[in-house]
């Protein structure tokens, strides 16, 4: 029981954290104390906070070593951009279509991560980072080489270029190959961002005190031990594997509802890797850690501008001192011996 | 521990409140210039020679007392190529206090800061951002030609000079600038009777191997190969048709500029290589020398056609400024509205043509120029 209370105060103040944040913003945003900039990185925050939270499902969670993250956003983001292009005419209301944009790109990210799961997750460790590694690259090649079109007699396809559509001269190319989508409307918000967050969150937070969540944990932490009391690996392997997968479709719709232009190689291993990076620098399996590092690292780079052509060295040496301060052994100990004093209260009152 | 992460975090989030503060728009007797391109990572050589020759513009207009009275103060953000990033550069600008935009230099980023700039009723003037959809709203315009334009008038250059008949073209499927000049190089062709024997592309992640591409076209009996594409690849295409001993006219556009200043490349390789392009660094004009020599003297390099799109971009904007009777004090939107008339009203002559005029929906007017590489540099045909 008592267990149980410090779960629950400890989503509380994950959750909490969010909101608060929100209600900030909100007022700086309203008595306009906020900087362009600042206005233009919330929605990609949001999106980057849903990539972490959902990728450290899998690696934090289950224990797999996913690299092929970014795939699933890709799909979200097309899938979702194209149904918001094509009905943009038919459904002028704004918010119930990317309400359903979104709802499509996780269900379409959900259909690729159960595909692609059943496969690769009969792998384990080194070998199955590789081969999502090498299904996110794959989604991503295979969406570059699709031309879709409409005109007044229905959609066109070809995989060659755009002109073997053979669409009629006032048809509009929609997906344009490595070009991407262009044009896709401007929906998303802050608003329908954070709440996107909090139902992640949500989602997450729950499976993982669930009993699914435990057997799921069981698994990553003995195999064998979860196997003989008769848990099954798949099942469960897939359930955290498409269930991450469907929320960083979500992710996705936010990003491509967010800026005019969306192209396929945006999503390489590049964007694979930085969700990477945002789940072991939070912490893996601490999912509150996943959403600061996203926010710290994202707002990172832009707020380094002022080094000019140094920013991206800095940043990189940066990042490389956060991860040693955070996880290097030594650095543990000189932490938990010069700075534990400064906390010792706080700690009595925490137990 | 754990506690002691509290910590950090809260640090990192009081520092980053900070950051959120609007910094004062001051407007004092200063036109705000921002400029946006990849400074850095694969397409930084042309964000730097965009920023270096905008720089010089921007140096030169103050040093001859300003524009009506004012001077211009430029900014340069870096985008990486990116769209994302793009926006972030332009969010930046604006609350640097800008008030009118030269970028961005590529294409795709140039798509969603248009957007943006749309939505804000900023003026948009891209040096180099030819994809048609660059410039979709009126407040932006261009001083390079469109991809479509540029198809077109090679189709009609080959033609009408009755270069070849049979004609293979290697192009980049991955990019905007390659596939939209093909596209409209496809279409004029079959009014030029040219025959279109192999059209072959590759993608940003094969870019390096070109020989099944060269080989088609060489069965296919090609006389002239169109390559709408940028330097880099070209360079490695003109060395593996040598190895194949292929030697069919090669034909670009103005991203071959800059094919005799790659690294290690035998120049002797792109002899008798033809190009569109606006801007030649040899020219005699007396504009083209005085703009290379100071180029050369400042950055150490021969400026390229992106630095003289730049340069005329500066220029540009400086002659619709003094046209509209622009003041620094005005708001970037009233700019906007001033520059939106006063730029299909200019003339110009710059170092990418005479006579430039701009239309309503702001793609420039201009003559297409083609040089070929002779003895190792360019000459204008």
């Amino acid at each position: 029981m008592k267990k149980m209370d410090k779960t629950f105060k400890s989503n509380c103040i994950t959750y909490g954290m969010v909101i608060a944040a929100y209600i900030i913003v909100q007022i700086m945003v309203g008595t306009g104390n906020i900087s362009s900039l600042m206005k233009g990185l919330l929605v990609p925050v949001c999106v980057y906070i849903v990539m972490a939270v959902s990728l450290n499902l899998v690696v934090g969670i289950s224990g797999e070593l996913s690299l092929g993250h970014a795939g699933f956003m890709c799909v979200g983001a097309f899938s979702s951009a194209f149904f918001s292009k094509c009905v943009q005419e038919a459904l002028p209301n704004s918010g119930f279509r990317f309400f359903l944009a979104i709802v499509l790109g996780a269900a379409v990210a959900a259909v690729f991560g159960l595909l692609i799961g059943i496969p690769v997750l009969r792998l384990k460790g080194d070998y199955l980072a590789i081969v999502t590694l090498a299904f996110g690259e794959i989604i991503k090649n295979v969406i570059n080489v699709f031309y879709i079109g409409k005109d007044s007699t229905g959609f066109h396809f070809s995989m060659k270029d755009q002109f073997s559509m053979g669409m009629e001269p006032t048809g509009t190319v929609i997906l344009n190959g490595p070009q991407g989508i262009t044009g896709t409307p401007k929906d998303a918000s802050f608003t329908v961002g954070v709440i996107l967050i909090l139902i992640t969150l949500f989602v997450v937070l729950n499976l993982i005190n669930s009993r699914d969540g435990r057997a799921i944990k069981s698994i990553r932490d003995n195999r064998i031990a979860a196997e003989s009391v008769g848990i099954n690996i798949t099942k469960y392997k897939l359930m955290a594997f498409t269930v991450s997968a469907a929320l960083a479709g979500a992710a996705g719709a936010l990003y491509a509802h967010n800026l005019a232009t969306l192209q396929g190689k945006k999503f390489d291993y590049n964007m694979s890797i930085m969700a990477l990076v945002f789940v072991v620098l939070g912490g893996i399996g601490n999912i509150r850690g996943s959403v600061i590092a996203a926010v710290v690292l994202t707002l990172l780079p832009e707020l380094l501008r002022g080094l000019s052509d140094y920013r991206m060295l800095i940043y990189a040496i940066v990042l490389i001192v956060m991860m040693l301060f955070n996880w290097a052994p030594k650095a543990l100990e000189w932490r938990e011996r010069y700075l534990s004093r400064f906390f010792r209260k706080q700690e009595k009152e925490g137990k | 521990m754990k506690k002691f992460g509290k910590a950090v975090s809260i640090l990192a989030c009081a520092a980053m409140t900070a950051s959120l503060v609007a910094a004062p728009v001051a407007a004092e007797g200063t036109f705000k210039i921002g400029g946006i391109g990849p400074m850095t990572g694969g397409a930084a050589v042309y964000g730097q020679a965009v920023m270096n020759a905008a720089q010089l513009a921007v140096d030169e207009i103050n040093a001859a007392g300003g524009v009506n009275g004012a001077e211009l103060e430029f900014n340069a953000q870096d985008d990486e190529h990116d769209a994302e990033k793009s926006v972030n550069a332009y969010n930046t600008l604006k609350d640097w206090g800008m008030q009118m935009l030269l970028g961005t230099v590529t294409s795709a980023p140039c798509i969603a800061v248009e957007a943006e700039a749309m939505n804000d009723n900023m003026f948009l003037l891209t040096p180099s951002g030819s994809a048609v959809e660059c410039i979709s709203g009126d407040n932006a315009f261009r001083v390079c030609f469109s991809d479509p334009n540029q198809g077109t008038a090679s189709a009609q250059y080959i033609g009408e000079n009755k270069l070849a008949t049979k004609v293979a073209a290697i192009y980049d499927s991955s990019d905007v600038y390659s596939s939209g000049i093909f596209a409209t190089f496809q279409a004029e062709a079959a009014n030029q009777g040219l025959e279109i024997v192999a059209a072959e592309a590759f993608t940003a992640d094969s870019k390096t191997d070109f020989s099944v591409q060269l080989q088609k076209a060489k069965d296919a009996g090609a006389e002239l190969v169109f390559l709408p594409i940028y330097y880099t690849e070209a360079s490695l295409i003109l060395q593996q048709a040598a190895g194949m001993d292929f030697a069919p006219i090669f034909f670009g556009c103005d991203g071959l500029d800059g094919l005799l200043a790659v690294e290690g490349f035998d120049t002797s390789l792109a002899e008798g290589v033809m190009l569109l392009t606006p801007f030649a660094a040899d020219a005699e004009d007396e504009l083209t020398q005085t703009f290379v020599a100071n180029y050369k003297e400042q950055f150490g390099d021969t400026p390229n056609q992106f630095a003289a799109d730049a340069y005329d971009g500066i220029y540009a904007i400086k002659a619709a400024l003094e046209k509209a009777g622009a003041t620094p004090d005005m708001d970037a939107s009233e700019i906007c509205d001033l520059m939106k008339v006063a730029m299909t009203e200019i003339t110009m002559d710059g170092l990418t043509g005479s006579g430039i005029t701009w239309s309503a929906d702001g793609e420039p007017t201009k003559a297409p120029k083609a040089v070929v590489i002779t003895d190792g540099a360019y000459k204008a045909m």
